[in-house]
């Protein structure tokens, strides 16, 4: 593990992740969680789909930017940056796999925030190549070009992407309802074996080749139409209520 | 379950539109097959032991089969819809109902565990066909898993309406389900998926369900549901206390039928790409439909 | 916020940007009537954008645009996730890009207002959100808080103390406020303010504007002219 990845995981990263319940606040709001099971419900809930998703988005997308690290790029070849076929391609997938326009909008808003205060941390021409292609892209597109760039594996980025899918909910759940916040960790660190394996899987799914012959970054999207799809009908349902909501203390 | 199926015209059989075996068995019982064996069946009547009641006995009521029907229409000439491929292959039997609709027959309960069961929808340029079901599909348990794959293509100026009647999950089955479906850039397609967690006050077995359509090349909608691990179907976040799923697609250069919105129990959901999502969530089939259905005039 | 933003990066040293002002204090101080009431005397002269931090609801923002001091597409609220000071504080990063949003549509601007949610007397805001903040207390929290100071109170550039109309009513000693804030903060300014008087805002808008003409005249680039300003 890279120790990058303790700055990208932590939720002081100062990146808009904090004003984001993921659907908690609506959940709380309509009475579907209520206690500590019904957070343990709903956070394992997220984690194996909307979760499940991100990690692979991240790690795919961490492989991606590997391959147009400068390391990567063979002397001759262009400085680095570009792939924008490739960040577009990715970012597509992207939403194909996110139907709510709630959820787009809340992932894209966070994809943003965290690559621009990436950019001032972690200066790349990868991120600028992103950022270029896709100024607003969503956010587990954004974590793992920003983890390659801070040195991290598609693993870590994958966990990096899973993790965060449940502590945005946790925190927001311990605001709202006033719970323990130490049993709500207990909960997360029962995940602990969820996450590693979601991780595991994700950074297990084809990628593209990082390391092509011809020298030119990979723009094979079609090794990422088989990455997992698991939707959430219900978070997706929240998602759209909460942006129709007339009081809301969090974005999503 | 057993809704007889609707008058339909006897039609004979259409030679296959791919190459199969030579000799199509004219026998229409069900033959005890190898999982492997691929078989192409006439259309005709089914006996009486193909009733779900009949395979109620259990799982040891029949075989697993393997099973590859197909269905293609075509322009023909006078602006009128030809079907130039219309094939069955038991459990998927087809009626062609309407001048562009086709209905599928479950002529044998199921499917089982260990079935092999696909359909290929072709839409030809232009072309138009509906395609729906007479009776729910009941996913019985079996030896391993059953597999329903249905590969679907239209071309431009092409449409497809893909409404079969809800997929129930009894208890002990292991079902996957494979959609994907191909738009050229001009075609359009309005599909209904439906799940139902088991039959009334039963658990139900596991179901993984993947769904993907891709429109002019670009991904559109790519969706995957995991029914049967209990600690994720109670999820909050997942399906919460319902006991049915189910989305209507409208793909294409559908006309969106309307605008985002959220109800009790399901959202219109305008997706990124051309094309709008109704997802829905329900305590039971009939609000399931209720809650998928749109006032729009192009409305399942 | 909408997913249209160009690739917007700006350098932080501010060149070629707004002054971003961040108005805080405690809940129902009159942040939010100090807000429309710069607007109003500001507005004619000035190419403005308000970013609004409420706790709860957009009340904040729907208050302003209401109030008809400025075209409500230059009012955004921002959500705080029940945390208003982080988001002014530690992790700004939606503010940021609110304010950035609203220099991108109607840029370039001479002022952008940031106003946070309610909060306590710890609470200000990031100098790499704000580059000038104003801190409003009312005298109905009791004679005694400059005294008790918070970073508030001390660090803020200028210090509002607001309803001062109700001072006989609650006790308050306006004399004391003055001496005690005077004390804390090593000489930066502070102005005694009734607002809903109508009383003092003009000395607010006094001192911001002086801000924005120091600003431009600092960070003002070709590329960028600011306004002509009449104070």
């Amino acid at each position: 593990m890279n120790a990058s990845l303790l700055l990208l995981a932590d939720s002081r990263l100062p990146a808009g992740g904090h004003a984001h319940s993921g659907g908690a606040e609506r959940a709380v709001a309509t009475g579907a969680v209520r206690d500590e099971h019904d957070l343990a419900a709903f956070l394992h809930g997220r984690l194996t789909t909307t979760g499940r998703v991100a990690a692979s988005l991240a790690a795919a997308s961490c492989a991606l930017a590997t391959t147009l690290l400068p390391d990567a790029t063979p002397a001759g070849g262009p400085a680095s940056g570009g792939g924008e076929a490739g960040w577009t391609a990715l970012d597509a997938e992207a939403d194909a796999r996110t139907a709510s326009p709630a959820q787009r909008a809340a992932a894209r808003t966070q994809g943003r925030l965290l690559l621009r205060v990436a950019r001032r941390i972690w200066p790349s021409p990868v991120l600028d190549g992103l950022a270029l292609a896709v100024p607003s892209p969503h956010h587990p597109v954004a974590l793992g070009a920003v983890a390659a760039v801070a040195g991290c594996p598609p693993r870590d980025a994958a966990l990096a992407a899973a993790y965060h899918s449940v502590t945005g909910p946790a925190t927001a759940a311990v605001r709202l309802l006033g719970l323990d916040p130490v049993a709500v960790h207990r909960l997360l660190a029962t995940l602990s074996d969820t996450l590693d394996a979601i991780a595991g899987t994700a950074a297990a799914s084809p990628h593209p080749d990082p390391t092509p012959p011809e020298g030119s970054p990979s723009e094979a999207p079609d090794v990422w139409a088989a990455l997992p799809a698991h939707a959430a009908p219900a978070l997706d349902l929240l998602a759209e209520q909460h942006v129709r909501a007339t009081t809301r203390l969090f974005v999503s | 379950m057993t809704t007889p199926p609707p008058p339909a015209t006897p039609r004979a059989a259409h030679p296959p539109a791919t190459p199969g075996p030579a000799t199509t068995p004219p026998d229409t019982h069900r033959t005890a097959l190898p999982h492997s064996a691929a078989v192409h069946l006439a259309t005709a009547p089914q006996p009486s032991d193909a009733r779900r009641g009949a395979v109620a006995r259990g799982p040891g009521g029949r075989r697993a089969m393997t099973a590859h029907a197909a269905i293609a229409a075509e322009m023909g000439g006078r602006g009128r819809v030809v079907l130039s491929t219309l094939r069955s292959a038991p459990p998927l039997t087809l009626r062609q109902t309407g001048p562009e609709r086709v209905h599928l027959v479950a002529t044998a309960a199921g499917p089982l565990g260990g079935d092999r069961l696909r359909l290929d929808v072709r839409v030809g340029p232009g072309a138009r066909l509906e395609v729906a079901s007479v009776a729910s599909t009941l996913v019985l348990p079996g030896r391993g898993e059953s597999v329903m794959v249905v590969e679907a293509h239209v071309e431009a100026g092409g449409r497809l309406v893909f409404t079969p009647e809800p997929t129930v999950l009894a208890a002990g089955c292991r079902h996957r389900m494979v959609v994907r479906l191909t738009l050229a850039a001009g075609a359009s397609a309005v599909w209904r998926e439906e799940i139902v967690f088991g039959r009334y006050g039963e658990a139900p077995g596991r179901c993984h369900s993947r769904f993907d359509a891709v429109h002019d090349g670009r991904p559109l909608l790519r969706q995957e549901f995991v029914v049967g691990d209990p600690a994720v179907d109670g999820s909050p976040a997942v399906y919460g206390d319902a006991r049915c799923v189910g989305s209507v697609l409208f793909a294409g250069d559908e006309p969106r039928p309307l605008a985002a919105e959220v109800g009790e129990g399901r959202a219109v959901l305008p997706l990124a790409g051309p094309g709008t999502l109704v997802s829905a969530l329900a305590p039971d089939a009939v609000r399931l439909r209720e809650r998928l259905a749109l006032p729009a005039p192009d409305g399942p | 916020m909408g997913t249209d933003h160009a690739d917007h990066h700006h350098a932080p040293d501010g060149h070629g940007r707004a002054l971003r002002l961040g108005i805080g204090g405690p809940v129902g101080s009159g942040k939010t009537a100090l807000v429309a009431a710069l607007c109003r005397t500001l507005g004619p002269s000035m190419r403005l954008g308000v970013v609004t931090n409420d706790i709860y609801t957009t009340e904040d923002a729907d208050f302003l645009r209401r109030a008809g001091v400025l075209d409500p597409a230059r009012i955004v609220a921002v959500e705080t996730g029940c945390c208003p000071h982080t988001a002014i504080r530690d992790d700004i990063a939606a503010n940021i890009d609110a304010v950035e949003t609203l220099e991108e549509r109607f840029g370039p601007l001479d002022l952008v207002i940031v106003e946070s949610g309610g909060d306590n007397l710890t609470a200000t805001f990031s100098r790499g959100l704000a580059d000038k903040q104003i801190f409003v207390l009312d005298v109905s929290g009791g004679d005694k808080v400059p005294r008790k100071g918070g970073p508030g109170v001390t660090s803020a550039d200028l210090l509002v103390v607001n309803k001062t109309d109700l001072a006989p009513m609650v006790g308050a000693d306006l004399t004391v406020m003055s001496r005690d804030a005077a004390a804390v903060r090593d000489g930066k300014p502070v102005l005694f303010t009734s607002i809903r008087e109508d009383r003092g805002a003009h000395t607010v808008a006094d001192w911001v504007t002086g801000m924005v003409h120091d600003w431009r005249h600092v960070h003002a680039t070709p590329e960028t002219p600011h306004a002509t300003l009449h104070p």
